[in-house]
Formats: structure tokens, C-alpha cells, sequence
């Protein structure tokens, strides 16, 4: 390894009421591919955005080839040669896939010339892309390539990758880590930012470990373990979910050749599933985001209608239901996207309690609201799933990830469901919430209800699911027991590679 | 008696062009504004604000052209105050825009009080020499003033440039995607004042050509929901440059034939022709805008760049 190309030290930024990074130092050396782990609100964000130049250190320095290098803007940033991947992918829909990359470019060429450039460059390092797509209809992995494209055409030095593999197949991680790898052996450093312990295990050449803003160690993840990793990020030893046995009874929920078109326009339409899952049953629904799980949420939860037939409860037809009905009947659903869809952001813990549970937990008397009963729901929820908040009067916007998602689960299993769809349990929470989310649908399966997890985290599926389908563009996989499953398999269900076996025939 | 003879098809074809460049001004502008992602329900008071000030210069100096250019810088000026509280302040947008336009109809009727009854110069028409001259074609498309040119100009402009300029391209990226546009380092903010004084510059225009050309006089309230309808028919042009020209063209014709057969004497009331351009513009946009185009996706939304 040569001298540092990037070095960092004391780097400090305080926002109100919370110190993001406190004197935070490290040094990553050219050619190395360098972990950043942390929690979420660990401070790693913060971090990479004052590198890229979108945040300012309140203090601190940093070095680039050995000269001082402050970043005003993300322009001097990447002049520097600093590029960056988001988390939450900086693309914009309506514009095509070159067009999106030239936005991304300090003097962008011609398009025509431009088009071709990509073509080559996507080519060389096997990421596969027509560069006259709208980005819109893309999915997410290929929209992933176009944000490293959009970096390689500058000729990086660093290239920061934020939590990059979160939407990708195992195959597709695969690749991306051929990428990488080839990109580091070219001499290029490589900051890469996640929680998942294995993949940094298998890629990364140093990892510095942040809790609370502050880096608290520095490490060899291929010499140390995902458990020491994982509790130098918690900085205690973390708690892991007890199964109890479980009797699978009748049937509870029955879907039959269930078709169904999206409402919105970059959507997936649901095609012909069919699927049945029994009480005390978990069965895990994986998959890469964008492939019918929000449409098949949806059309459990009434949302959307289907063909009566389609959707039956315990033996009943459903599917032409709306969701009041259907939470009447004990099909209860958790969606993914916390503010605005599951909680309304602006109303209080109270107010978003009794948006689901007024009919279950009788909170309404002849059409108005008995606030004192709906107050002491809410007071359950938090008492019940240790939800930090100062009360049950604070608005849903104020509390952080994990605890608003905990609340939400909360909400739902305390109304007892006979079947329990959740989305993305434990997306965006830190690891103690999702431990204890696990933990509650766990026992709520052991007590004979039944559930329907949809999640994109494969170790969580694996973890807590009796069986196993993939959604892939809208059609589901064949249903499997998780004991007997490998990742390669779980890989070809969720659909390989989409289409990038081509490239590297 | 009715007499439709006494249309001519030539006159009638010639002042479409004219009748229809007011809105058509003020729709190029707010189109670009949309674009970038900004809903400014103002446009009314903009073009009035652009009518008084363009007829009170050309008045007084004599200049039309001095007039068109001050009737511009209104509308700008008046549109940074919208500027000012949606982008720095972060106040609602379509709250800020109606208070511009009933600000916009008040400021105009105060500072107009001395010109009503007056006449403006004329805006000298541009006969070109030899295209001017052929049958048909020279009467319709050659013999006109200078804005008409402009107006057409600024179509073409605004088409090809959101089309193939970095500048079109950061603009409609802004409008799409604010956060992801800011994370790329692009000055959202500057981008959208820009544009809304672009677009107020349009409008006031637009206005200056009602006050200057088309009627030509000072009345109160003279635009009589011109800037509303330019506002319609951004969105039923589904935010498309040459969609905007064929909906202004169509109204302005409509508009024309409405007038002229109301002088032949139809037999219908008047009340329901004065309303067809209105019916028919729309009509028409709705049918054409039932393709997969929609609005940008930021639009309206307020930008806050937090962190």
C-alpha cells in the first residue's frame, strides 16, 4: 500500500442538539478499499458529505495527495477527484440515462459523443446500460450502474459508495464487488459505507468503525469477526431473537391467481400469484425493491381491489374489501414507508394510533372519538415496544427511524391480527429496534396468528421466516422452506443477475 | 342579417398571429418557470403590472420599444417579489402567486390613473420588402411588428434550449428532482429565481403588447384573464414549448372568428361566443394531453436545503 490519499483528522460537526461527528480521523490509502461502519445515525452520512463537500466541518482538517483539501461545494469535490454514490439514489426520472450522467459531469461532451462513452465504459467494467433509457423505468440495480457510471466517466481517485448493495440480488453484489475490486487494483481508493459485516468482510482491506460520531477502532475485517465488528458498532454485546416453537394451524389467508395493474406509473403489475399461508405461519417475501412488493401490500391491505375470489381470509373473499372492512376481519398491514403512508407525519402518537385502531380496539362510541381510551392505546404501544418519546402527544415526525417503526409494528400487533402483513419491518432501523421488531412478530406468530413479511434484507427473512418466495417483475417464485435454502438459490428466485450474466459470459 | 362574406380569410389568418402573442408570451415564461419547478399563479398580475408600465414609458417618451423594455423589467421586478417569498421565505407558492396577481391588478390601477382615454404611439409594423409582397402568404405572416417575431423567436429559443443546453438540462433537472439536483451541487434556488424572473419578464411583456398593440389603450383590469388562461395552458400543453404555441394559436384564432362573426351577426348569443376560446383552447389541450407527459416532478414543492 502507497502513502494516503486521503487523510483525516479531528474532523468535527455539531448540529443543533446533536454532535454528528466528534474529531473523527483516518486515513485511507490509495488503492484500498476502506469500511466505514457504523449504526444508523452513527455519523457516517455526515462524514462522507463533508468529504464530498456538501456539509462544512465546524473543525478539522483534511488531505488529499498531501495538499489541504476543503471542499466548498460538491463541484470542487469532485474537480478534486472525489465521486460519490448515494444511498438514496440522486437521479432524476423524467430525464435519460445520459442525460442524468452529464448532470453529473463538470464539462459533459456532446451527447452523441457522450452516449458512446458510456457504452464503453459500461462495457469495461460490466454494467450493462442503453443509454437512452428513462432512468424512471429502470430498476434499481440498473439504476445503481448509472450512478457509478456517472462516477467513472470522471476519472475518480476516491469513489465514496453509500450502503450500495441494499437493493441489489446476491448476484448483482457479486458483480458490483468485480467492479470494485478491478476499479481498486487500477489504483483507485474506495470508501465504502455499510452495515452489512459479511460483504465488508469479503472486500474491504481496513475498516474504521463509528459509534456516536466518534471512530472508536480501527480493524482488519478479514481478520476479525462479524461479532466483534458488530459490537464494537453497538458497543455492547448484542441481543440475538429466541424462536419459540410454533403449531402451524388452518389456513388463514388464501390467495388465488391474483392479477393486478399498478396504480402509478413506474409501478409493477402484479402477476397471476398464488400463495397460502397458514396460522402461526411466517412466510418471507424477498426480493429487489421494485418488484410488485409495495402493489402486493397494497392489495392485501385494501388499497387496491381485486377480483372478490382472489384474496380469501379464513375462507372468505376479501379482495373487493376496503382496508376498514378488512381490518374488521383481522387482516391488518404494516407499509414500508413510515411517514405519510403507515404514521401521518405531522399528527400525534395518539392520532396515528387511532388511525388504524379505532375499530379494533373500540375507540370510537357512536361516530366520535373517546380520546382517554385512544391516549391509553398509544401509552400501550410505547409502553409495550419501549418506543423513546416524551409522550403520547408528540408529533410522528419527531421521533427517529427505529422508534416510529417500532410504534407502527406496535400498533398493528397489539390489535391482536388474525394475518399481519408487514413491509420492510426493520428497514433504516438500528440493530437493537430490529432485534426487538423480529422478536415481536415472532411471538406474535407463536401465539397462532399468521404473517406475511415482505423484506428486502435477506438475513432477516432467513432469520425469521418458515418458508420463502421471491417477487420478481411482479410474478412470485415458487414458495420453499428457508432451512434448506442457499443464497445461490434464494439469488436465481429473486431473478440472477437481470440480465447482466451477458457481460460477463 | 348574417353576412359571412365579409370575413376575409386573409385578415382573419393575419390577426391570429397578433391576438394570439399576448398569452403566448406569458405562457413561454411561466413554462419555463414550471419547468424548474415553480408554480407561480401570478401571472395576471404580472402582465397587467407589464401593460401599465409599458403604455406609461411609451406614453411619455414616445418609444414603444422603450416601453416593451421597462413593461419587462415590471414583470421581472414584480415577480422577484414572489421570488422573494417563495424561495428565500419559503412561503406557499400558490398562496404567494394569487396575492401577486391581486397585488399586481391593484398596483396597476393606482399607477394608470392619469392615462386612461390616452392613446399610445404606434408600434411601427415590420413590411418586409419581398416576402411581404407574395399573395396570401405575405399579408399572413409578413406584416407584422417586431414582438410578434420575438414572441415566435422565444418559442424556439425555450424549446431548444430546454432540449439541448447544459443550462435546459440543470434547469429541468432542478424541477424534476430538487434534492437529488442540490446533492449534485446545482444552486437550486439561484436556478428558480432565474427563472421566475424570466418568467415575469415574459409576462410583462405579454401585457405590454395588450396595452400597446392589441387594444391600444389604458383600461383597468384590461387583461381580463389573459395570464389565467396562458397559466391553463402550460399545463394542458403538457409542459411542451410547441404545444404552447399551437394552444395559443388556437385560442388567439378562436378569439378572431369569435369576434368576427359576432360583427357578421350570427344568430347565437353573444355570451356563448366570447366564451368559446376559452372552451374550445381547453378542450383541445385536454384531448391532446391524454399521452403518458406529466408535470415536473417537484413542481410547487418547497425546497429547503437542510443538512
Amino acid at each position: 500500500m502507497t502513502a494516503p490519499l486521503l487523510a483525516i483528522s479531528g474532523l468535527t460537526k455539531a448540529y443543533p442538539g446533536v454532535v454528528a461527528n466528534d474529531s473523527v480521523s483516518f486515513e485511507i490509502a490509495g488503492g484500498e478499499v476502506h469500511a466505514l461502519l457504523g449504526e444508523n445515525g452513527a455519523g457516517k452520512s455526515t462524514l462522507v458529505k463533508m468529504i464530498y463537500g456538501l456539509v462544512k466541518p465546524d473543525s478539522g482538517t483534511m488531505t488529499l495527495h498531501g495538499a489541504p483539501f476543503a471542499p466548498g461545494e460538491p463541484r470542487a469535490a469532485r474537480a478534486a477527484g472525489v465521486a460519490m454514490v448515494f444511498q438514496h439514489f440522486s437521479l432524476f426520472d423524467a430525464l435519460s440515462v445520459a442525460e442524468n450522467i452529464a448532470l453529473g459531469m463538470e464539462s459533459p461532451p456532446p451527447l452523441r459523443d457522450l452516449s458512446r462513452r458510456i457504452r464503453d465504459v459500461s462495457e469495461t467494467y460490466g454494467l450493462p446500460l442503453d443509454p437512452h433509457r428513462t432512468v424512471g423505468a429502470l430498476s434499481a440495480g440498473e439504476r445503481q450502474r448509472v450512478e457509478i457510471l456517472r462516477c467513472l466517466l470522471q476519472n475518480p481517485r476516491l469513489l465514496i459508495m453509500d450502503e450500495p448493495t441494499s437493493v441489489l440480488t446476491p448476484q448483482e453484489v457479486t458483480i458490483l464487488f468485480q467492479t470494485l475490486r478491478k476499479l481498486a487494483a487500477e489504483g483507485v481508493s474506495i470508501l465504502y459505507i455499510s452495515h452489512k459485516l459479511e460483504e465488508i468482510r469479503a472486500l474491504c482491506d481496513r475498516a474504521t468503525i463509528l459509534r456516536q460520531g466518534r471512530n472508536v477502532a480501527t480493524c482488519n475485517p478479514r481478520e476479525t469477526t462479524a461479532r466483534e465488528m458488530a459490537q464494537l458498532m453497538v458497543g455492547a454485546s448484542l441481543d440475538v431473537t429466541a424462536r419459540p416453537a410454533r403449531q402451524l394451524g388452518a389456513t388463514a389467508l388464501d390467495i388465488t391467481g391474483l392479477s393486478l395493474a399498478s396504480p402509478n406509473r413506474f409501478g409493477t403489475a402484479l402477476k397471476n400469484l398464488h400463495f397460502t399461508l397458514a396460522e402461526g405461519e411466517i412466510l418471507g417475501i424477498g426480493g429487489v425493491a421494485g418488484n410488485g412488493q409495495d402493489e402486493l401490500l397494497a392489495a392485501l391491505s385494501g388499497e387496491l381491489r381485486s377480483a372478490p375470489g382472489a384474496i380469501r381470509l379464513k375462507g372468505r373473499p376479501v379482495g373487493a374489501l376496503g382496508p376498514a372492512p378488512r381490518r374488521r376481519l383481522g387482516l391488518l398491514t404494516a407499509p414500508e414507508e413510515r411517514l405519510g403512508h403507515a404514521a401521518a407525519p405531522d399528527m400525534s402518537l395518539t392520532e396515528n394510533a387511532l388511525m388504524t385502531g379505532a375499530e379494533r380496539e373500540k375507540l370510537l362510541a357512536r361516530g366520535f372519538i373517546r380520546w382517554p381510551a385512544a391516549q391509553d392505546f398509544a401509552e400501550r404501544i410505547i409502553t409495550r415496544f419501549d418506543v423513546r418519546t416524551p409522550g403520547p402527544g408528540t408529533a410522528a415526525r419527531a421521533l427517529s427511524g427505529g422508534n416510529l417503526q417500532k410504534f407502527v409494528i406496535g400498533r398493528e400487533v397489539l390489535q391482536r391480527p388474525e394475518v399481519l402483513v408487514v413491509n420492510q419491518p426493520t428497514w433504516g432501523v438500528d440493530a437493537a429496534a430490529a432485534v426487538a421488531i423480529r422478536q415481536a412478530l415472532l411471538d406474535l406468530a407463536a401465539d397462532g396468528a399468521a404473517i406475511l413479511c415482505i423484506s428486502q434484507d435477506l438475513d432477516e427473512l432467513m432469520e425469521i421466516a418458515d418458508r420463502f418466495g421471491a417477487l420478481n417483475e411482479g410474478r412470485l417464485s415458487d414458495i420453499r422452506p428457508t432451512h434448506a435454502l442457499t443464497l445461490q438459490e434464494i439469488g436465481l428466485m429473486m431473478g440472477g443477475a437481470h440480465g447482466m450474466e451477458v457481460a460477463h459470459a | 342579417m348574417m353576412d359571412l362574406s365579409s370575413i376575409s380569410p386573409i385578415l382573419l389568418l393575419a390577426s391570429i398571429m397578433a391576438a394570439s402573442t399576448p398569452i403566448l408570451l406569458a405562457a413561454i415564461g411561466e413554462l419555463v418557470v414550471e419547468r424548474a419547478g415553480v408554480l407561480n399563479l401570478g401571472v395576471e398580475g404580472m402582465m397587467i403590472t407589464g401593460a401599465i408600465c409599458g403604455f406609461a414609458i411609451a406614453v411619455n417618451t414616445g418609444s414603444p420599444a422603450l416601453g416593451f423594455l421597462v413593461a419587462a423589467l415590471g414583470g421581472a421586478g414584480l415577480s422577484l417579489l414572489f421570488a422573494l417569498l417563495t424561495q428565500v421565505a419559503l412561503a406557499n407558492q400558490v398562496a404567494s402567486g394569487l396575492a401577486l396577481t391581486l397585488f399586481g391588478l391593484g398596483l396597476s390601477a393606482l399607477l394608470g390613473q392619469g392615462y386612461v382615454g390616452i392613446k399610445p404611439p404606434p408600434t411601427p409594423r415590420l413590411d418586409i420588402p419581398v416576402l411581404g409582397d407574395i399573395p396570401f402568404l405575405g399579408p399572413v405572416l409578413f406584416s407584422h411588428d417586431l414582438m410578434v417575431y420575438l414572441a415566435l423567436a422565444l418559442v424556439t429559443a425555450v424549446w431548444a434550449g430546454l432540449k439541448y443546453s447544459r443550462a435546459g438540462l440543470v434547469l429541468r433537472a432542478v424541477g424534476e428532482n430538487h434534492d437529488a439536483a442540490h446533492a449534485l451541487g446545482y444552486k437550486v434556488v439561484r436556478v428558480r429565481v432565474l427563472a421566475i424572473a424570466f418568467g415575469g419578464a415574459c409576462a410583462g411583456l405579454g401585457g405590454a403588447y395588450l396595452s400597446l398593440v392589441r387594444v391600444p389603450q389604458w383600461t383597468e383590469g384590461m387583461t381580463a384573464g389573459a395570464g389565467w388562461i396562458a397559466l391553463a395552458l402550460v399545463v394542458f400543453a403538457s409542459w411542451k414549448a410547441g404545444r404552447v404555441l399551437l394552444g395559443a394559436w388556437l385560442f388567439g384564432g378562436v378569439s378572431v372568428l369569435q369576434l368576427n362573426l359576432q360583427a357578421a351577426g350570427v344568430a347565437l348569443p353573444v355570451e356563448y361566443l366570447s366564451m368559446s376560446p376559452y372552451l374550445i383552447t381547453i378542450l383541445v389541450l385536454v384531448i391532446m394531453s391524454a399521452d403518458r407527459s406529466r408535470a415536473p416532478a417537484s413542481l410547487a414543492r418547497i425546497f429547503h436545503a437542510s443538512q
